[in-house]
């Protein structure tokens, strides 16, 4: 079997989408009477140019890494989580009621318990569709999604009805302590001597979401629940064969996959909004789908891709701040990139694939 | 003999042409030529054997002839006439037609529907279905081939699932038949009619190219063979002037031991005692109606049957994974300790642990994960072995020393362990496998078509080496639907039909013949119709639906 070299596999392909993307992105903003090159100079002086860009860059990365992982996890089982929103909203409520009523002096002591309470509370989300799958085999896309609705209106109730400070009229929780807040990135800049970053809501997660990526490599592919994990995911058949129980694995592998996600609301809640609010989540949940296809559901696959549409989601907000293109057309952007690094991977795939071949043939062929 | 050269150029020496001939036939799958060069000539009137190991490319070549693939090279001559076979349909006009391994044909259809299925005359199908009526009566009277037209094809046997096959070919105005490995899912009565069904083809001019990799088949029917590997087409002979043996090393491009060397066995204490063991599916279907069996140490016990009559759900179970949803009963005793038979304990895990190997029948589906590389194969059912593992995390390059290690034994070729399952051949896969299995030294080694879909070097080898374990004093307990792997192994027959075990034979003192009807259910042996394959009305039961 002749393939095309890893390099190419890996990082060709993407950037032909990416590029393909982008020239059609410039075809868009060419349409309604806009400079391309402008839109691009804006988006990448915006999110990258200067270090408070690349502050929320990272920061919405960071909600990517998370959410990307939560679906790479699953993925590997052969179970596509599309929960990542409702796990994530919940794993907010988790770190929302963790912070707010337990008495926790210092954010270092803070934010192992809220990431196990984020973790707990999306994991617990996970559970129930994954179960449902397991045991009745409900199908896990049909479940997940609607538990994305009932995450939304539960928070909808518990923010309007239980943790809205009485008297406030934002459908939101209290501020959580003081000593809970986690320090931002800028802090630790200056900490080290030096300015970087100033009013940037990147924080110390993006280091929990870089630890996050290695563990989950360790994970996924060190051990032997991983290995149980890719077996399944591979072949059910085969995994039954080999002594792993379906159930267990489902249960466990949309457990890691929901907590995953639920730990992305130690970025938003805890380390930038610093209490709870509504539609916290934004839509990363979502995001991470095409993070974790366009990274190949490998890790540091998933980082980069986080970084790319931390940069397209940092440099649409500039796009719509400082141009006259509207804020629709940066989710038109957004989703065309989506759409040539997810859906249509394959159409620039196969004649890569096929090119590199003939190349070879011919190589091989001067050779002779 | 002749080789490819001399006979196969085309040239034949009578004035008519060749019912179909190919010329410098080439075709390349990226970098795998699949064929190479390749010059055949049919002549009419004849049947025409295609033998080959797996992956000689003998299906690329039937490929091409009913037009799924366009050959990079070469020229087809139908009749004399050269044509160019784009698709199917060029093929059937110029008067292919094809019978393909795994049956094309609607289930819940009937068999007059399915025979007319895209060539119905007009949009009304009553004049298209009784002209066909007309037809497959003429065609059944010259033939033998006697199927009901209004018979829904889910009921018929496998055997006359295949002359629906055979007579929507002939529908379509086939003169040139081709069937690929057509009795691998036959009993043996139901193949020597499928012999007779073919020969009276021939008798009436018709052209059949028959593919296979049984020798025994080719010599019993074919007129003239051809022989195929690696792509090419290394030998072109008439069948009366050669011999089995010879075909073999043609094949292989070697010499070929085709008789297992083995002493007979020399069996101690029971291993598995199985009693009344029965099998209920998920839907309520009876799969295992009451299954005794006894294993001793040192002996193979061989369970002949045709596909789907229980041997898949027997084997799952003495594996430790029945099917989910099933109704187990009986009981399973392994060097005297009860085995559970469902619940908690039954996890194939456990049984590993409890001194059971398994070879399973699909190594695609469950034996590999075709995507793992050769050496995460290796610790596949064995994860939890403790010298796989340190600590927390897998020792991954433990396993790699032992996967290379094994692979170094078992010769399999190419011998890197960082390749991935699907790019080994059919027989380097199933040596991983039984690598795998065997090594472990299980006391009772479970093992389903050990050598279905492996080329004939590898069977040599995989049958040597579980000759070897039984030798070693292991219990084994081999399901195949080769009968002759079967009588060549086993030290004790037991055949299957419909859930039972219909009897046991010696080796040594039955027949194929005998086998055969107890394949097909019969028990009474002294006085038996003709066409034995199947009691008139009964379907087979579960062939039809599959293993899986």
């Amino acid at each position: 079997m002749d393939k095309m070299p890893k390099w190419a596999d890996v990082i060709l392909t993407p950037l032909i989408s990416l590029v393909l993307a982008m020239g059609i992105s410039a075809l868009v903003i060419l349409a309604i009477g806009e400079s391309p090159w402008m839109a691009l100079t804006t988006m990448v002086q915006g999110a990258l140019g200067s270090s408070y860009g690349w502050g929320f860059t990272l920061y919405y990365a960071t909600n990517f890494i998370f959410t990307g992982l939560a679906v790479m996890v699953a993925y590997h089982a052969a179970l596509f989580n599309i929960g990542g929103e409702g796990q994530a909203a919940m794993g907010g409520l988790g770190v929302a009621l963790v912070l707010l009523f337990l008495p926790l002096p210092h954010w270092a002591i803070a934010l192992p318990v809220a990431m196990l309470g984020a973790a707990a509370f999306g994991a617990a989300w996970a559970f129930i569709p994954a179960i449902l799958q397991a045991k009745r085999g409900s199908h896990i896309v049909i479940t997940t999604i609607m538990f994305n609705f009932i995450a939304a209106a539960t928070l909808n109730y518990v923010l309007v009805n239980q943790l809205r400070p009485t008297g406030s009229m934002d459908p939101a929780s209290a501020r959580f302590p003081e000593a809970t807040n986690l320090p931002a990135l800028t802090d630790i800049a200056a900490g080290l001597g030096f300015e970087w970053g100033r009013n940037t809501p990147v924080n110390v997660t993006f280091l929990v979401a870089l630890a996050a990526c290695f563990l989950i490599w360790v994970l996924i592919w060190r051990t032997r629940l991983g290995y149980q994990i890719r077996a399944f995911g591979k072949s059910e058949p085969g995994a039954v064969y080999a002594g792993i129980n379906p159930v267990r694995i489902t249960v466990i592998a949309m457990m890691i996959s929901g907590g995953l996600a639920g730990m992305m609301a130690i970025n938003n809640v805890m380390g930038e909004s610093e209490r709870l609010v509504l539609n916290a989540v934004e839509g990363a949940g979502f995001i991470g789908i095409a993070v974790a296809l366009m990274g190949r559901n490998h890790p540091l696959g998933i980082l980069l891709a986080a970084l790319l549409f931390g940069f397209l989601y940092q440099g649409g907000g500039e796009l719509a701040l400082w141009t006259t293109i509207p804020r629709e057309l940066i989710i038109v952007i957004q989703a065309l990139v989506i759409l040539f690094t997810g859906a249509l991977d394959n159409m620039v795939r196969m004649p890569l694939e096929r090119l590199f071949l003939t190349m070879k043939r011919t190589s091989r062929g001067a050779v002779k | 003999m002749t080789t490819a050269g001399d006979m196969l150029g085309g040239r034949s020496d009578t004035a008519a042409p060749a019912a179909i001939e190919l010329r410098g036939i080439s075709k390349a799958f990226g970098a795998v030529q699949a064929n190479r060069d390749i010059s055949l000539a049919v002549p009419k009137g004849t049947i025409h054997g295609i033998i080959g190991e797996n992956g000689a490319g003998k299906s690329t070549l039937m490929s091409i002839l009913y037009g799924f693939y366009k050959p990079d090279q070469g020229q087809i001559l139908v009749g004399g006439q050269p044509i160019s076979i784009s698709d199917s349909q060029t093929a059937i006009r110029a008067g292919i037609g094809m019978v393909f391994q795994h049956f094309k044909l609607v289930q819940n259809f009937t068999v007059l529907e399915n025979i007319i299925l895209g060539v119905e005359d007009g949009a009304l199908l009553r004049p298209s279905l009784s002209k066909a009526r007309g037809v497959l009566k003429r065609l059944a009277a010259e033939y033998q081939l006697n199927v009901d037209p209004d018979e829904v094809v889910e009921n018929l046997s496998v055997g006359h699932q295949q002359r629906v096959e055979i007579l929507k070919a002939l529908y379509r105005q086939a003169d040139i038949l081709i069937l690929d490995e057509p009795t691998g899912v036959l009993t043996p009565a139901e193949a020597d009619h499928l012999f007779r069904i073919l020969q009276g083809l021939r008798d009436e001019g018709k052209t059949i190219i028959l593919i296979t990799h049984k020798l025994r088949e080719i010599m019993e029917i074919t007129d003239n063979v051809s022989v195929m590997r690696r792509g090419e087409m290394v030998a072109s002979v008439k069948t009366a002037e050669t011999s089995p043996e010879q075909l073999a090393e043609l094949m292989v491009g070697r010499k070929v031991l085709l008789n297992v060397d083995k002493q007979p066995a020399r069996p101690q204490a029971p291993v598995l005692e199985v009693r009344g063991l029965t099998m209920v599916d998920v839907d309520g279907v009876e799969r295992l109606r009451g299954i005794d069996l006894d294993i001793r140490a040192g002996e193979i016990l061989g369970i002949a049957g045709v596909s789907g009559n229980g041997q898949t759900q027997l084997l799952e179970i003495l594996g430790g994974y029945p099917e989910k949803g099933a109704k187990v009963g009986g009981t399973v005793r392994m060097n005297d300790a009860a085995l559970p038979l469902s619940g908690s304990g039954c996890d194939a895990g456990q049984r590993r642990r409890d001194g059971v190997g398994h070879i399973p029948e699909d190594r695609q589906v469950e034996g590999l994960i075709m995507d793992f590389t050769a050496w995460e194969n290796v610790a596949f059912g064995w994860q939890d072995a403790p010298e796989f593992n340190k600590g927390w995390l897998m020792d991954n390059d433990a396993i790699r020393r032992d996967a290379q290690a094994k692979m170094e034994r078992f010769d399999v070729r190419p011998r890197d362990c960082h390749l991935a399952a699907r790019n080994f051949s059919g027989g380097n896969q199933q040596k991983i496998v039984v690598a795998r299995e065997i090594e472990r030294n299980p006391d009772l080694l479970l093992i389903g078509q050990p050598t279905r879909g492996v080329d004939i070097g590898a069977i040599e080898f995989i049958h040597k080496q579980i000759v070897a374990l039984r030798d070693a004093g292991k219990a084994i307990l081999l399901v195949s639907v080769e009968l002759d792997e079967i009588l060549a192994l086993s030290d004790r027959v037991a055949v299957m039909f419909d859930g039972r075990i219909m009897g046991e034979r010696l080796p040594g003192q039955t027949t194929t013949g005998e086998l055969g009807l107890l394949m097909a259910g019969i028990t009474d042996t002294r006085n038996v119709p003709d066409d034995a394959g199947i009691p008139p009305g009964t379907a087979m039961p579960g062939a039809t639906q599959g293993a899986h």
